[in-house]
């Protein structure tokens, strides 16, 4: 190989590989949506379904089963006492919409915002259990030394498989950031 | 310093200082690379036996838990970033324009960068241990959210990432060049000697891997400083993504880890079994096969993440398929030695060492890949043990092998042998000795990266903690070995070994500066 068609070859080696390197590079940030959009079809990591699928149609109540539904929250880097609602282990029938309620206290003498981060377990139960009403949907602002009483509404869908006894709904109440979370 | 100029009088070497600070030479280059390489094995060795002297008792004596944790984190992330991948890289400039017959590497002044990338990125990381709030403490993969809280150490950490990532892209991209572009005539794909070969393979994981996980710190940054929420719930974020993109580039990186060993070891095994490399176009294959492989496997890193069960079969499995690849290659390299006219010199020690020790790493590898089993195995001192198994015995012990191989033919000197075999004996015993008791600790239970430990386990770790002793005082022999070669011994022959296969073994010892300016013919 004579030395300028050797540099020519060299050049188109270097540009291929580095076009490669910064595809890659995409490819890393480009598995945060898809990673996000798996969890979402297959309920991993307790990403319950979205408002949207509730839109459909009425669901029917399946009266001749019963499954336990626990509620749980946890406050993290934020001033806020949380209350979990009142019975912590609700027998509900799926299909049918329930209404619970927490309720947040603000312990400091300043303003402050909290965003609640829901997570459903068991996984393969998160997609069949449906928030039609939730205060994670928005941050929440309280006034110095405020309470303010958050009323989640859920459904659990009928399709829900039937090893499933229970299932547990977990927040986990975090200071607000400007970001709205994508899957609440 | 490796070269001597009194046979070649149109070797001119460059003197001083700027010889090695603006050398564009692919053998000054490989010296600078391989003496990193082993300054960072030292540093790196200190390290864990700050480790293994807090473990040498239960309870809390040597250093706080936080410096603990800092040691973990460091000791991993330089002898993986500084030692074994400038290691191989080292040999791959020393050797392949050698090996395939080329004057130098394709891109000599990119290859003097990606050096000089290496002592500033791996003063960074060092540098950290000394600023408020210490260095990275949350384990060498910086999972967050513990990556996330720690002080500006990790960022300097991330920084040390970044510019080491950088350095290995570069050399990648040389040494697929130069193989792509550099042969010499008739030196055909199939003809290239199998380190060669490993090397390409390499090369084209870490471009596919390492811009990956550039992307990944590059999130950390922006989560700790600029708002964003990669792995923040708080804002949508999730930390187990890190985990999937982390072990995205992590396990081709292991892979990049041990594939020039499996080269290395390929060279000397057929020269001390006096017979040709068995299965030299399967060898080819399944080193293939294990690279590709290697990027649908990640998730057996985290099974206990909560994943689906089909997520867990599809990992095992798929973990389990490397075994055969792996399994071809190791069959290989004894049937290479099967009925050859064998002689143990201390490269072939190390070879024979390497298959046989890094066979073990690999069946406890597969016990790890049985994803209920794994859930006993994960993050105790099993894991541990296994994955010295395979870097140390697979990658450092592969890279010793080539160091006494090639060391004539870079030095001119054949090395002091009784010095190589108490170099081996030493290491090979001492490595058993600190790390075989640590699978049993991992069976019981005691937990990874825990500087405090449960009384049952004290005689295993006291026997753990000398072997590691002997181990990293051990390796000051092979320091020994190197200089004396340089300095004088018995003058090796161009050949050194008894008809050993390969285009290095037809330039004199020492190779002279400049080889093959007028390329061979490759028959």
């Amino acid at each position: 190989m004579s030395k300028s068609s050797r540099q020519k070859s060299n050049r188109r080696v270097v540009g291929w590989l580095s076009l490669w390197v910064l595809g890659m590079f995409g490819f890393g940030y480009a598995l945060v949506p898809l990673y996000d959009i798996f969890c979402e079809i297959t309920g991993l990591n307790g990403k319950s379904a979205t408002l949207s699928e509730v839109s459909a149609k009425p669901l029917e109540i399946d009266r001749s089963r019963t499954v336990t539904v626990e509620f749980a929250v946890d406050v993290s880097g934020i001033p806020w006492r949380v209350d979990r609602p009142e019975i912590v282990r609700l027998k509900v029938h799926p299909g049918e919409a329930t209404t619970v309620t927490y309720a947040a206290h603000s312990l400091t003498d300043s303003r402050s915002a909290g965003q609640a981060v829901p997570s459903v377990s068991p996984a393969r139960a998160a997609r069949h259990f449906r928030k039609t009403e939730c205060f994670c949907f928005t941050r929440q602002e309280l006034a110095p030394r405020e309470s303010k009483v958050m009323p989640v509404t859920f459904v659990v869908d009928p399709a829900l498989p039937e090893e499933v006894k229970t299932i547990t709904l977990s927040y986990a109440v975090y200071p607000a950031k400007n970001i709205v979370p994508a899957n609440s | 310093m490796t070269t001597t100029v009194a046979d070649h009088h149109h070797d001119e070497v460059p003197k001083g200082i700027t010889r090695w600070l603006f050398t564009t030479n692919h053998k000054d280059i490989g010296t600078l690379y391989l003496w990193f390489s082993f300054t960072m094995f030292l540093i790196g060795g200190a390290m864990a036996l700050v480790i293994r002297a807090e473990l040498f008792q239960p309870g809390l004596q040597v250093v706080d838990p936080h410096f603990y944790n800092q040691m973990v984190t460091v000791h991993a992330l330089i002898m993986i970033f500084g030692a074994v991948m400038p290691g191989f890289v080292g040999f791959a400039n020393w050797m392949i324009p050698m090996m395939i017959g080329a004057p130098d590497m394709a891109l000599p002044r990119l290859n003097n960068w990606s050096f000089w990338l290496l002592p500033f990125a791996t003063s960074l990381l060092i540098l950290s241990l000394f600023v408020p709030g210490g260095g990275p403490a949350a384990g060498w993969t910086i999972y967050p959210p513990l990556s996330v809280q720690g002080g500006m150490g990790v960022d300097l950490t991330i920084f040390t990432i970044h510019i080491l990532g950088m350095s290995s892209i570069l050399g990648a991209i040389n040494i697929i060049a130069t193989i792509m572009n550099m042969r010499a005539p008739g030196m055909t794909l199939m003809k290239m000697p199998l380190f060669v070969w490993t090397w390409v393979i390499t090369a084209f994981l870490l471009i596919a891997a390492m811009p990956v996980l550039a992307g990944a710190v590059t999130m950390l940054l922006t989560d700790r400083h600029f708002g964003t929420a990669f792995f923040d719930p708080a804002g949508g974020g999730d930390p187990v993504m890190f985990q999937h993109i982390f072990w995205f580039f992590g396990h081709p990186e292991v892979y990049i880890l041990i594939l020039p060993a499996f080269g290395i070891i390929s060279q000397v095994i057929p020269t001390f079994a006096r017979k040709p490399l068995f299965g030299y176009t399967s060898m080819v294959f399944a080193a293939a096969a294990i690279a590709f492989l290697s990027f649908i496997v990640w998730a057996h890193h985290m099974y206990t993440v909560g994943m689906p069960l089909s997520g867990e079969l599809f990992f095992m499995y798929s973990t389990m398929l490397i075994a055969i690849p792996t399994g071809v290659k190791i069959f290989n390299w004894m049937a290479t030695m099967w009925r050859g006219s064998m002689s143990f010199e201390t490269p072939m020690l190390y070879a024979i060492a390497t298959v046989a020790l890094f066979t073990v790493g690999g069946l406890t590898g597969l016990m790890m890949a049985i994803t209920p089993a794994d859930f006993q195995y994960h993050d105790t001192y099993f894991i541990v043990a296994h994955f010295h198994y395979v870097i140390f015995c697979g990658s450092v012990l592969g890279m010793f092998a080539g160091v006494y191989y090639w060391l004539p033919k870079w030095t001119g000197h054949m090395y002091n042998e009784t010095l190589g075999k108490w170099h081996f004996w030493l290491t090979i015993i001492a490595f058993n000795v600190t790390f075989f008791p640590q699978h049993f600790l991992g069976f019981a239970g005691m937990p990874r990266r825990i500087p405090d430990y449960a009384l049952q386990f004290a005689e295993f770790n006291v026997v753990s903690s000398i072997g590691g002793f002997v181990l990293g005082y051990s390796q000051l022999i092979l320091l020994v070995v190197v200089i004396k070669a340089i300095r004088g011994g018995k003058k090796a022959s161009a050949e050194v070994w008894d008809n050993p296969e390969g285009l290095e073994w037809s330039v004199a010892s020492p190779a002279p500066y400049h080889t093959f300016a007028t390329a061979p013919e490759v028959r």
